[in-house]
């Protein structure tokens, strides 16, 4: 092991420079209007939360957390997502408030890199959580929500992909009839793998009516795939999730959004964490989801309270990428001054502070090369000698 | 280049002529001279298609990153790297398996069993569902050197015809995993190029389902 040299950071750790900062807290701020205006209110959570609770409920792979010991030797993680602490909160400290509940956050949250570089290791989450509701108006509008605040931030001709695991369970089970199997099958679409996935249902004991319903099953992506994926149930709890689908897509098309949204039932974006509607979206030219989320029914119960609840979450990394603002830089004036001058030209600098401009205060002794220094201004005024008040 | 062009990781080498082949059964149009050329990016706008040429190892990486949409990738690389990309197709070219070769008569280190691979997650993976532990030397070719010159008891590589092994004096003692070449998906590009994705799909099914039927 060599020691790190001074310009090193651990794996997938990446440093925020002023311009990129300045794009960030203007998307950041653009999308916290955006979900307040929905009525969506913001919280904090600690950055390290206990293994045993967040760590354990979090939707992360055990081998992505970064895990810390405390004095008394209990394991700590830093928060891999929001989601696990917002149900923390919501399941105890918050209990009492009435419900539902709507909140918001943007938060760092941190997921170790195993293999090598490319993704970051500490990321910025922007996202909402809508908890103690049940209904498909909550599907959608946590869904449209997502749409709108990524439009609010200036992306375009992004989509947005919308499955439901409770049919995929369904599904499965009236086919495959125990638990396990169904597990099994629906492994292969957690890891991506039809080939897989194909090969697994040929070797089943199936009928070939049922093997041909499970291969099917692999098409149900794109328009008009939900009148198909209706003739492959049979069961009453299977009709069940289709009547919500049906109704998701009313909702959709009543917040508009429609146009953007695709049915995908094969989206398993999960094992066990969705219980729902899951949904991803997906910005042209990047490798990843720009966001995702859905209906987690389950995770307020490893904290002891029943509660429904859906969310969705934007990566503002990602979000960076896929926008790319050709930004400006920000018009700033630097007053240049010699201590004999200072008083004036403090006087000067506040005058333009108090017109809301951004003034750089700079004591000539300070600068080594003054033509590299006032490069980066659209505006220098000098405070010196004679040349006092006079303008390059 | 338009946002519909399909970008498509093809592998270098042994796989390459055959997945050549297979794309232009499925009646996709290449230059005759694409098998002959060093370009490593090759742009074909009348069939909005962008191949690039990669390291069969590095497919499932250019795809990930999603700076390929789509890919040909072996089974074996697969499950080597474990990328988050889609298998949507087994294409049924290249033809192998991974095994486990070693010296006739001789047996596996007791204390500390050495096995020599290209593949050091495969190997390691296997040897564990086999109740083993052993430990892993990675090597980038020429594996079967290894057994030979006494830096590992066993090998896992990839056997076509068996011949290299033979050659060398070295006896297959486990078959691992039949190997054939994947065609892989971006999980992004899956969604929003899903029409020429779905239609490449579509069309390599085709030729795939015929040979299928043929053998």
């Amino acid at each position: 092991m060599t020691k790190p040299l001074v310009f090193e950071k651990p794996l997938g750790m990446r440093d925020t420079l002023p311009d990129l900062y300045e794009i960030k807290s203007k998307s950041r701020s653009a999308m916290e209007q955006a979900v307040q205006k929905w009525g969506y209110r913001f919280m904090q959570t600690p950055t390290v939360e206990y293994y045993d609770t967040v760590g354990e409920a979090s939707a992360t792979l055990e081998q992505q957390l970064f895990k810390l010991l405390d004095q008394e030797g209990k394991t700590l993680v830093l928060r891999p997502d929001m989601t696990a602490p917002i149900a923390r909160v919501a399941a105890s400290t918050m209990q009492g408030h009435s419900q539902p509940m709507r909140i918001a956050y943007s938060a760092n949250v941190f997921r170790a890199q195993q293999q090598e570089g490319g993704h970051p290791a500490e990321f910025e989450q922007f996202g909402v959580e809508l908890i103690g509701d049940g209904s498909t108006s909550a599907d959608g509008e946590v869904i449209a929500l997502m749409i709108e605040t990524l439009e609010h931030v200036g992306l375009r001709n992004f989509q947005v992909a919308v499955g439901h695991l409770g049919y995929v369970d369904v599904l499965f089970k009236e086919i495959l009839g125990t638990d396990e199997r169904v597990e099994k099958l629906k492994r292969f679409l957690y890891e991506k793998n039809y080939v897989g996935y194909k090969q697994h249902v040929k070797n089943l004991p199936l009928s070939s009516i049922d093997q041909k319903r499970l291969l099917d099953f692999l098409h149900l992506r794109g328009e008009n795939k939900l009148e198909d994926a209706e003739k492959l149930i049979t069961s009453t709890r299977g009709y069940e999730a289709i009547e919500e689908l049906h109704a998701l897509r009313e909702c959709l098309k009543a917040f508009g959004v429609n146009e953007i949204t695709t049915l995908d039932l094969t989206l398993v974006s999960h094992m066990t964490y969705y219980t729902g509607v899951v949904f991803e979206g997906y910005a042209p030219k990047l490798g990843s989801p720009i966001s995702n989320g859905g209906r987690y029914d389950d995770l307020l119960g490893k904290f002891d309270n029943k509660a429904k609840a859906t969310g969705f979450g934007i990566d503002l990394d990602y979000l960076m990428e896929a926008i790319q603002t050709a930004e400006t830089k920000p018009f700033t004036h630097c007053v240049i001054f010699s201590e004999k001058h200072r008083k004036e030209a403090y006087a000067f600098v506040r005058k333009l502070r108090d017109q809301g401009g951004m003034v750089v205060a700079q004591d000539i002794k300070g600068i080594g090369s003054l033509d590299a220094y006032t490069e980066q201004f659209s505006n220098v005024t000098y405070y010196l000698g004679k040349e006092e008040g006079g303008e390059q | 280049m338009s946002s519909s062009t399909l970008t498509i990781a093809m592998p270098k080498g042994r796989i390459f002529e055959e997945a050549v082949q297979l794309l232009r059964e499925a009646e996709y149009i290449l230059p005759p001279e694409f098998e002959d050329s060093r370009k490593l990016i090759l742009e074909i706008e009348e069939a909005n298609l962008r191949f690039i040429l990669a390291k069969p190892m590095d497919v499932p990486t250019y795809v990930e990153h999603g700076v390929a949409d789509v890919g040909i990738a072996g089974k074996d690389v697969m499950l080597e790297e474990k990328r988050n990309v889609y298998e949507v197709l087994d294409l049924g070219i290249s033809r192998c398996y991974l095994a486990v070769a070693g010296i006739p008569g001789t047996e596996l280190d007791t204390v500390a069993p050495k096995i020599a691979t290209k593949y050091p997650n495969v190997a390691s993976s296997y040897f564990r569902s086999q109740g083993k532990q052993v430990e892993i030397i990675k090597l980038n070719g020429s594996i079967e050197l290894a057994p030979l010159i006494g830096l590992a008891d066993r090998i896992v590589d990839i056997v076509s015809t068996g011949r290299t092994l033979k050659e060398n004096g070295l006896v297959e003692t486990e078959k691992i995993i039949d190997i054939t070449s994947r065609f892989i998906v971006n999980p992004v590009s899956y969604r929003i190029k899903a029409n020429a994705v779905d239609e490449m799909v579509h069309r390599l099914d085709k030729v795939i389902e015929g040979k299928e039927i043929a053998r």
